[in-house]
């Protein structure tokens, strides 16, 4: 009996906090696009990777000729990312 | 409380089944069912939480009517062990690897709730698919749930094993199982990249830190593994390839290579295969793991695993490697490669090399590890491989791995100029040399060439990312000034992933500096000593001083007082033991019986940096068993007169019992007199560890470097400008 008891507790408060969601309106659009999230994301990674052939650059690593190279190289992919931003969030740059 | 540890294990599993279902029928787009198996997951992590909480309160309150607290706890077990008994027994381990499970889904989607909108549903789905497998086997499996009781509920427990009981047992086995577990994250976001086709690098860049997590967890419970076995089994190493080290290593060398190698997909859109592979592979050995554990396949010092649940987990196993694998195969069109290599002067290609050589390393112990199973089915005969057979294979590619360890971090991606080249290699390669001329010349390093090599490659190593950190700091120096040392932290704060990472290469490259010292240069001898007399080895001078013997409700412990010295001068006094503890609940306790059950070392250690000096004690307690023999004898007359009193006085029982646990503590501690009175001859161990603290210092570099490396760089905050897009970018870069 107490088994049922506990059982039929926790059941409930399960049910309440995991149904919660399906008990509100369907939602047409998420809060934040996970696209514009995504594409944040990859803007954030070829940031660094510019960043890090800067300082390969330096520190010796690159020489001018290949640094000039991969950095315009990504500039351009960044930018790119940046367009693909805008797109999605109506804005201009 | 046992209803209430049952009733929360069934909701567990059905609320993982649910978190699957609702996943899957969010896939299309329809938030709100999403949103419902996040927080089924979330549910689950309580769920199974208030489980392993009403574990723990029965375990500190002796509860025996839970047949795990019975069967791993006792009264006398002490309270500090009472709370990790736990993961001792086999369905402790399975609601440990559940729980761990819990918690590391509800981070991963908690970090992903706004991301990857088509890969999580299958991802949230794979990881409650395995969460649901390990609920469901406690559940359903034999003699592994948790919540079995036992009615009537027994007076006393069996008592956990003594050779558990010690502080790295606290913490080594749910650092593995945390390992072991984390892999599952990165390993499910592929499985939904798959599935999806969403194959660029954003699962991978959403993951990545559980990845580098769980090989920092992985790596704690390797490393306290190996002072378990340094400090506790009393054999004088901390390796010895047994086949459960073995399990956990695998996938930390897979993981390894799997750190390495996204870094090529995310900079360079290549080796998308091979990562899928990699983590697949990955995952697939911490499963392994989990199995040679608990499964008892293999002969083991972990004997304490014995298992039902071996074929469940070889079948999970199966159902993971072969859906992979067809997953793998049907999507090869989207896993090419968006570029190709530019140059084998470039990081990614030092990275290839080092992947190569960790699945080479991965594939030596694997085959080694198993070769009993492999020898039996060809042969009908279990031959095993030992260490010899081991170090013989993964020595050469140790340390060849050090000096690409040292090797990657020189170089920039895509390509560099054989000018920079020459710069940047110069002064690594110099004091590679140097140190390598003067090793051989003033010590006996050159008598091991392949320990002289790894020194060498080991200092080219430290050499290389020592200039990294200097170049870097010179750098940050000439533009905002400072000193050096400022500039240097700057620059890695700025940069953590990075410098974080060479930290963990500066930390490996230290311990293996420290293993290949200490496995080549050790010295390693068997003394037979009586009291007073004394031994010489190497520069020391060793006495046995006096013996020492105690006893108390649960063991005798016989050990030796050695006095050290070096040079004249003492050097330490150590107090190595041997302790022999008598089994918990054993019918009629008799002096005898405290030799019946398991024996456990405590070594002598004076640690330092330039060397170990470690001492075991092997007891002769033979003449001291003659004794107890002798004393049980007189012991049972007394019981024998007390239960003649008792049966015509029933009301002396409590009295009677008193009496007679007073005369065995007494008897027992005359014994323990007699063994300091008149001590045989005891053989001591002596080993001369060289550098060998050093392991320890670079699994903590290591470890402190993996911290920075994971902790979120300030770059990934959000910026946002509206400026044209050339000097935007120009703006946003600079800010970081």
């Amino acid at each position: 009996m107490l088994e049922l008891l506990i059982g039929a507790a926790l059941l409930a408060l399960v049910v309440i906090f995991v149904t919660a969601p399906l008990r509100r309106a369907r939602q047409s659009g998420p809060i934040v696009d996970p696209e514009i999230a995504d594409l944040e994301a990859r803007k954030e990674a070829k940031y660094r990777e510019i960043r890090d052939a800067q300082l390969d650059h330096a520190v010796g690593k690159l020489s001018d000729d290949d640094f000039r190279r991969q950095d315009a190289e990504l500039r351009r992919e960044a930018i790119e990312i940046l367009k693909r931003l805008d797109r999605l969030q109506g804005r201009s740059p | 409380m046992i209803e209430l540890g049952s009733a929360a294990l069934t909701l567990a599993f059905l609320t993982a089944l649910y978190a699957i279902v609702a996943a899957l029928i969010g896939r299309d787009g329809d938030r709100r069912w999403i949103e419902s198996s996040r927080r089924a997951v979330y549910a689950l992590c309580m769920l199974l939480t208030l489980c392993v909480v009403v574990i723990e309160i029965a375990f500190a309150g002796d509860d025996f009517s839970f047949n795990i607290v019975q069967q791993h706890s006792s009264i006398e077990t002490p309270t500090f062990y009472k709370f990790t008994a736990m993961w001792s027994s086999q369905e402790g381990s399975l609601l440990l690897w559940a729980w761990v499970l819990s918690i590391a889904a509800s981070a991963a989607l908690f970090a992903t709730r706004a991301k990857l909108r088509e890969i999580v549903p299958y991802a949230t789905a794979v990881m409650m698919g395995v969460a649901a497998f390990f609920v469901g086997l406690m559940l359903f499996a034999k003699n592994v749930n948790p919540f079995a009781g036992l009615d009537p509920a027994p007076a006393d427990g069996v008592g956990l094993n003594p050779l558990l009981q010690h502080p790295s047992m606290m913490v080594h086995p749910p650092m593995l199982y945390s390992g072991y577990v984390a892999f599952t994250i990165p390993f499910a976001f592929a499985v939904g990249a798959l599935i999806t086709r969403r194959l660029d690098a954003a699962w991978i860049r959403s993951t990545r830190r559980f990845a580098l997590i769980a090989w920092a967890f992985l790596g704690i419970g390797l490393l306290l593994g190996a002072r378990w076995s340094y400090t506790e089994l009393g054999w004088g190493g901390y390796w010895a390839w047994d086949p459960v080290e073995n399990a956990a290593l695998m996938p930390w060398l897979m993981g390894t290579a799997f750190l390495h190698s996204i870094m090529v997909q995310e900079k360079r859109g290549m080796l998308k295969v091979w990562n899928v592979s990699l983590i697949v592979a990955t995952f697939s050995l911490a499963l392994l793991g989990t199995f040679l554990v608990r499964s008892g396949v293999l002969q083991s010092i972990h004997a304490f695993g014995d298992s039902t649940v071996g074929p469940y987990i070889l079948a999970l196993i199966g159902v993971v490697l072969i859906g992979s694998v067809v997953l793998i195969s049907s999507r090869l069109d989207d896993l090419r490669s968006e570029r190709r290599m530019d140059s084998l002067a470039s990081r990614e290609a030092v990275f290839m090399v080092n992947n190569l050589l960790l699945i080479g390393l991965c594939a030596v112990i694997f085959w080694g590890t198993f070769f009993p199973l492999i020898s039996e089915l060809f042969t009908g005969d279990r031959a095993s491989l030992a260490a010899p057979w081991f170090d013989r294979y993964t020595t050469p590619l140790a340390i060849v791995l050090v000096l690409f360890t040292g090797i990657g971090p020189l170089l920039a991606w895509r390509r560099v100029s054989w000018r920079s080249a020459r710069r940047i290699f110069i002064w690594p390669a110099a004091i590679a040399a140097l140190a390598a001329l003067l090793l051989a010349l003033t010590t006996d390093a050159a008598s091991n060439p392949w320990a002289l090599a790894l020194f060498a490659f080991g200092a080219f190593a430290l050499t290389g990312l020592a200039q990294e950190f200097w170049r870097g700091g010179a750098a940050r120096q000439a533009v905002s000034g400072g000193s050096m040392a400022v500039a240097m932290v700057a620059v890695a704060a700025r940069n953590r992933r990075r410098y974080g990472g060479y930290i963990v290469h500066a930390g490996i490259a230290v311990l293996l500096i420290g293993i290949a010292a200490s496995s080549s240069f050790q010295t390693n001898r068997d003394v037979s000593l009586r009291p007073g007399q004394s031994t010489v080895v190497n520069d020391y001078r060793i006495t046995y001083e006096r013996p020492t013997a105690s006893v108390n409700d649960r063991a005798f412990t016989f050990g030796a007082v050695l006095d050290v010295k070096k040079d004249g001068e003492r050097f330490a006094l150590l107090n190595p033991t041997r302790r022999y503890f008598r089994p918990t609940g054993t019918p009629t306790p008799t002096v005898r019986s405290f030799f019946a059950g398991e024996s456990t070392s405590e070594v002598g250690l004076k640690a330092g940096f330039k060397s170990d000096f470690w001492t075991a004690v092997q007891t002769d307690i033979s003449g001291i068993e003659r004794r107890a023999r002798m004393a049980d004898e007189r012991f049972r007359e007394v019981m024998a007169v007390l239960a003649q009193r008792v049966q015509r006085d029933p009301a002396q029982a409590p009295a009677a019992a008193r009496f007679a646990r007073d005369v065995l503590d007494r008897t027992a501690g005359r014994v323990a007199e007699l063994y300091s009175s008149q001590a045989p001859a005891a053989t001591f161990r002596v080993i001369v560890n060289p550098l060998v603290s050093w392991m320890w210092i670079g699994a903590l570099i290591a470890l402190i470097g993996a911290l920075i490396a994971i902790w979120p760089s300030a770059e990934a905050r959000r910026r946002r400008v509206t400026s044209l897009y050339g000097a935007r970018l120009g703006r946003e870069l600079s800010r970081a």
